[in-house]
Formats: structure tokens, sequence, C-alpha cells
């Protein structure tokens, strides 16, 4: 407990060192580029009232929702079998990891001429992002099962669903975990980047529309939306994620 | 052992390009959406010996070099830094756990607005992207330097720059080199994707240009060509690592 107390105020220190250098940045650079903390704190909270924000958000989350469920359920079904099957895993497993280093933007405009501009290329594109380490997340936990357990399957003469259920997954379950949360932030980071391309809505196309408007604050409210959005996310699964990890 | 396996992953490439022919060549998949592997060979083939991209092509290697290089010397030297002081380094702990889970690009926009649309956003989006990982990597090797190298080096009389060159950094390589790995990868996709996203030049912003004109003789050579070269050197730097992780019994 005394070291969650201990990372909350060094988060909590962090927070309040990065408004100070945010607000010393202002001060610098002025305000044809920038807006001050406090401007757009302001600026965040007419924005969030305003009516066609909720459109843009709930665009974005529909689009990352169903996103992160494909990552979910094709990761877990192709991180088992890879990590049932050693061959195919050994073949597989360096090229999945290869093509994380890809630049993955580049696929997009073939998923735009294979889906056509909308919500199933914006899915499709977060998916790619996410599944990735959802499986090779998924695929070394259920290699490093201990053996006994597996052992222990055999004896009961588990078929493969019933050895999946019983013994691989609730054995596996911190690591996936970890897969998951890591997906969930690279789904994230995929359907926003799609609608920064090409869309008519959400909160990407929202950030790309303020550079034509020029509109420094409504720029600078979205950025910290997002960000706020995605490191508070992620800070809950990573408490939830070590708790995991501390009980095995 | 490790021939069958490349052969196994030829042969999955060569299937899944197999299989992309024929359905553009049976009309599955019109050509308005893809051309057939054959003829994006040949594009890309051609784009190369005519040099017609080539101005594209060192736009963003140049872009990708000096982001990369500006992440993993900024990297490592923060790394050293916070390795000697825990208290900025504990505070910064949670700014590193966090930091990949927020959407980089994000501050794309930003920085067109303040530095204006040329090269410094996009250099700077490849270098942020790839800076936490350096930093990350190089505490961890930092941490994992035995304790006896250290206490050599005192015995050794030697000073504070001698000991990082000769002792610690050289120690702590193996996992140094797994960050600069990550920073190159990150420096390559940080600087594609803004070039994409919104740009006057470069590789990206030429694929995003063809998209835009219907120009799929210029696009699938473009975005072959860029999966081609960060495959390629996402593995000629694994191998590297593997190398140096393997001399010292790691692997």
């Amino acid at each position: 407990m005394n070291s969650h107390l201990r990372g909350f105020v060094n988060a909590l220190v962090l927070i309040v060192a990065l408004v100070a250098i945010w607000q010393a940045l202002y001060w610098w650079i002025g305000d044809s580029a920038l807006a001050s903390p406090l401007a757009t704190v302001r600026y965040t909270a007419k924005l969030v009232r305003g009516e066609s924000f909720e459109m843009h958000l709930f665009d974005t989350l529909r689009a990352f929702a169903i996103a992160f469920a494909l990552s979910v359920v094709i990761g877990l079904a192709v991180g088992f079998w890879l990590g049932f099957e050693k061959l195919s895993g050994d073949v597989l497993e360096p090229m999945i990891v290869a093509a994380y280093a890809i630049p993955k933007v580049t696929l997009y405009p073939i998923l735009l001429l294979a889906f056509g501009l909308g919500l199933s290329a914006k899915v499709v594109f977060g998916a790619i992002h996410g599944v990735i380490p959802i499986i090779l997340f998924t695929l070394a936990a259920v290699r490093n099962t201990k053996p006994i357990l597996i052992k222990a399957g055999r004896a009961q003469r588990l078929s493969r669903g019933q050895m999946v259920r019983w013994i691989l997954f609730p054995a596996a379950v911190p690591e996936i975990f970890t897969g998951l949360r890591v997906g969930f932030s690279l789904t994230l980071i995929g359907s926003l980047l799609a609608e920064m391309f090409a869309s008519q809505r959400g909160l990407g196309f929202l950030l790309m529309n303020g550079i034509g408007l020029h509109n420094v604050e409504l720029i600078m409210s979205v950025t910290l939306l997002i960000v706020v959005f995605a490191a508070s996310v992620s800070s809950l699964l990573l408490y939830v994620d070590h708790r995991l990890h501390r009980r095995t | 052992m490790r021939r069958p396996l490349w052969l196994y992953r030829l042969a999955v490439v060569a299937a899944l390009v197999a299989v992309l022919e024929v359905l553009c060549l049976t009309g599955v998949i019109d050509k308005i959406t893809m051309q057939a592997p054959h003829l994006i060979a040949r594009d890309l083939y051609r784009m190369l010996v005519t040099g017609r991209m080539n101005g594209a092509i060192a736009k963003t290697a140049t872009n990708t070099l000096i982001s990369f290089v500006l992440a993993m010397t900024a990297g490592i030297l923060t790394g050293v830094v916070l390795h000697r002081h825990r208290m900025m380094r504990d505070t910064l702990d949670p700014l590193f756990a966090t930091y990949y889970a927020v959407p980089i690009f994000a501050f794309y926009p930003f920085l067109i607005v303040v530095f204006g649309l040329g090269d410094t956003p996009q250099i700077l989006i490849g270098f942020m992207l790839g800076v936490v990982a350096v930093i990350v990597n190089t505490l961890n090797g930092l941490d994992r330097v035995p304790t006896v190298l250290s206490k050599t080096a005192r015995v050794l009389r030697l000073s504070h720059a001698d000991t990082a060159l000769s002792m610690t950094l050289p120690a702590a390589a193996p996992y140094i080199l797994t960050g600069i790995k990550l920073a190159v990868a990150y420096a390559f996709i940080g600087v594609i994707g803004s070039e994409f996203i919104m740009s006057r030049g470069g590789i990206g912003y030429e694929i995003s240009f063809a998209y835009t004109n219907f120009d799929n003789a210029t696009m699938y050579p473009l975005i072959v060509l860029i999966v081609i070269a960060s495959v390629a050197i996402n593995g000629l730097l694994s191998l590297w690592e593997r190398r140096l992780l393997g001399r010292r019994g790691l692997q």
C-alpha cells in the first residue's frame, strides 16, 4: 500500500511539473502558437458542452470499442493457436514482431480502398494495431505455462477446449492482461491515426480541423482530452496489471 | 534447425503473394482496389531505376536519421543522468509507465501550429516516439551492471567519464541496443506517419498524394518499399542484438 501511495505522490508531482513547464512555455512562446493551461481548460469545458462534440466523441469511441473487441477476440484466438502449435508459432512469431515495426499508417490507403471511407476502415485499422501485442503476449503466456499444469491436464484427459478453459487461461491471465493493456493503447492510437488522415468526424478529425482553422485552443483542448483519457485508463489498467502479477 | 524455419516463413509470404496474385488476376479484387503483385514489383523496379522518388526517399531517410540520432543521444544521456538521481527517476516513473499509452501523433497538429508545416514537427514526432524507449532501456541496462565493475573502476581510480565509457556503458550495451532498435523503428514510424497525415514531401506524403489521385501504380510500390525497408532494418538490428546478447550468454 505504501508503494502505491508513493506512486500516487510521484504522479501528482509529475503533473504539477508538467503544467508548470507548459505555463513557462506559454510565457516564452506567447499567444500566437500556444494556449495557457488555464485557457485550455476553460476552452475544454466549453468544447465539451458544445453540441457537435458529443457526435465526434461518440464516433471515435464507437470505432475504438469495435476495434478493441475485434483485437481481443482475434488476438486471443490466434495467440492460443500459435502457443499450442509449436511449429506455427516458431514460424509466425518473428513475422508478427516484424509487423510491429512497420509504419502501419502506410497501409491505411489500402484499407480505405478496400472498405471505403467510413467506420469499417477505421475499425480494421485500429484492430491491426491492437491485435499484435495481444497475440504476442498470449502466445508467450501459453508457452510459459508450467509444464506440470499441462501434464496434470493431460492426466485428466482434458480436451483442447477444456485445457484452455481450466488450465491455460487461468494460468496465463496476468500475461494476457498485459497484452490487453498494451493492445488497448495501440488500438486507440490506430483509431485516432485513421481519423487524422481522412474522415469527417471524430476526435482525430477535430484535431486536424483545428489546423485548418488555426484554432490553437481547439487543438490543445482535444490533445489534452486524449492525453488525459489515455493516461488515466492506462494507469488504471497498469494498477490491475501489477496486482494480477503479484498474485502469482 | 534454423534453415527450415526460414524456409517456412518464405513459404508463408510466397503463399500470401500467390493468393493475392490469383485474386487480382481473376478479378475478385478489382483494379481500382489493388494491382496484381507482379505489376507492383514491375512498378517498384521502374520507380527505383528511373529515380523518380529519389527526392522523397532522401527526405524521409534524412528526417528519420536525424530524429533517430536525437532520440538515441538524448535517451542515453537522460538515462545516465536519471540513473544517478533516484528522486528524479521516481518522479518520472509514472510518465514512463503510461507514455506509450498516449497517442503521440495527437501532438502533431500542435507541433505544426508551433513550428510550421516543415521538417521540424515530423522529426520531433519521431523523436518523441523513440526517446522514452531508449531512456527506459538504458536505465534497465545500467541497473544490471554488476557491482564488481564499479568497484573495479574505483580501485583503478577511473574518473566518472572513464568509468562510464569503459565500464558501465559497454556492460549495459545489449540492453541499450534494445532501446536503440526500438528508436529506429519509432523514428521511421513517426516520420512516415506524420508525412502521411499532413506534410509537403517525403515517402509518406507521396503515398497519400497517390491515394488522393487514385494513382495505384505509385501508391502500392511505395507501400511495398516501406514495408521491405522496415522489415530489413528491423531484421538486421535484431541479428546484431542477438549476437551481442549471445556473446554475454544472455540468450
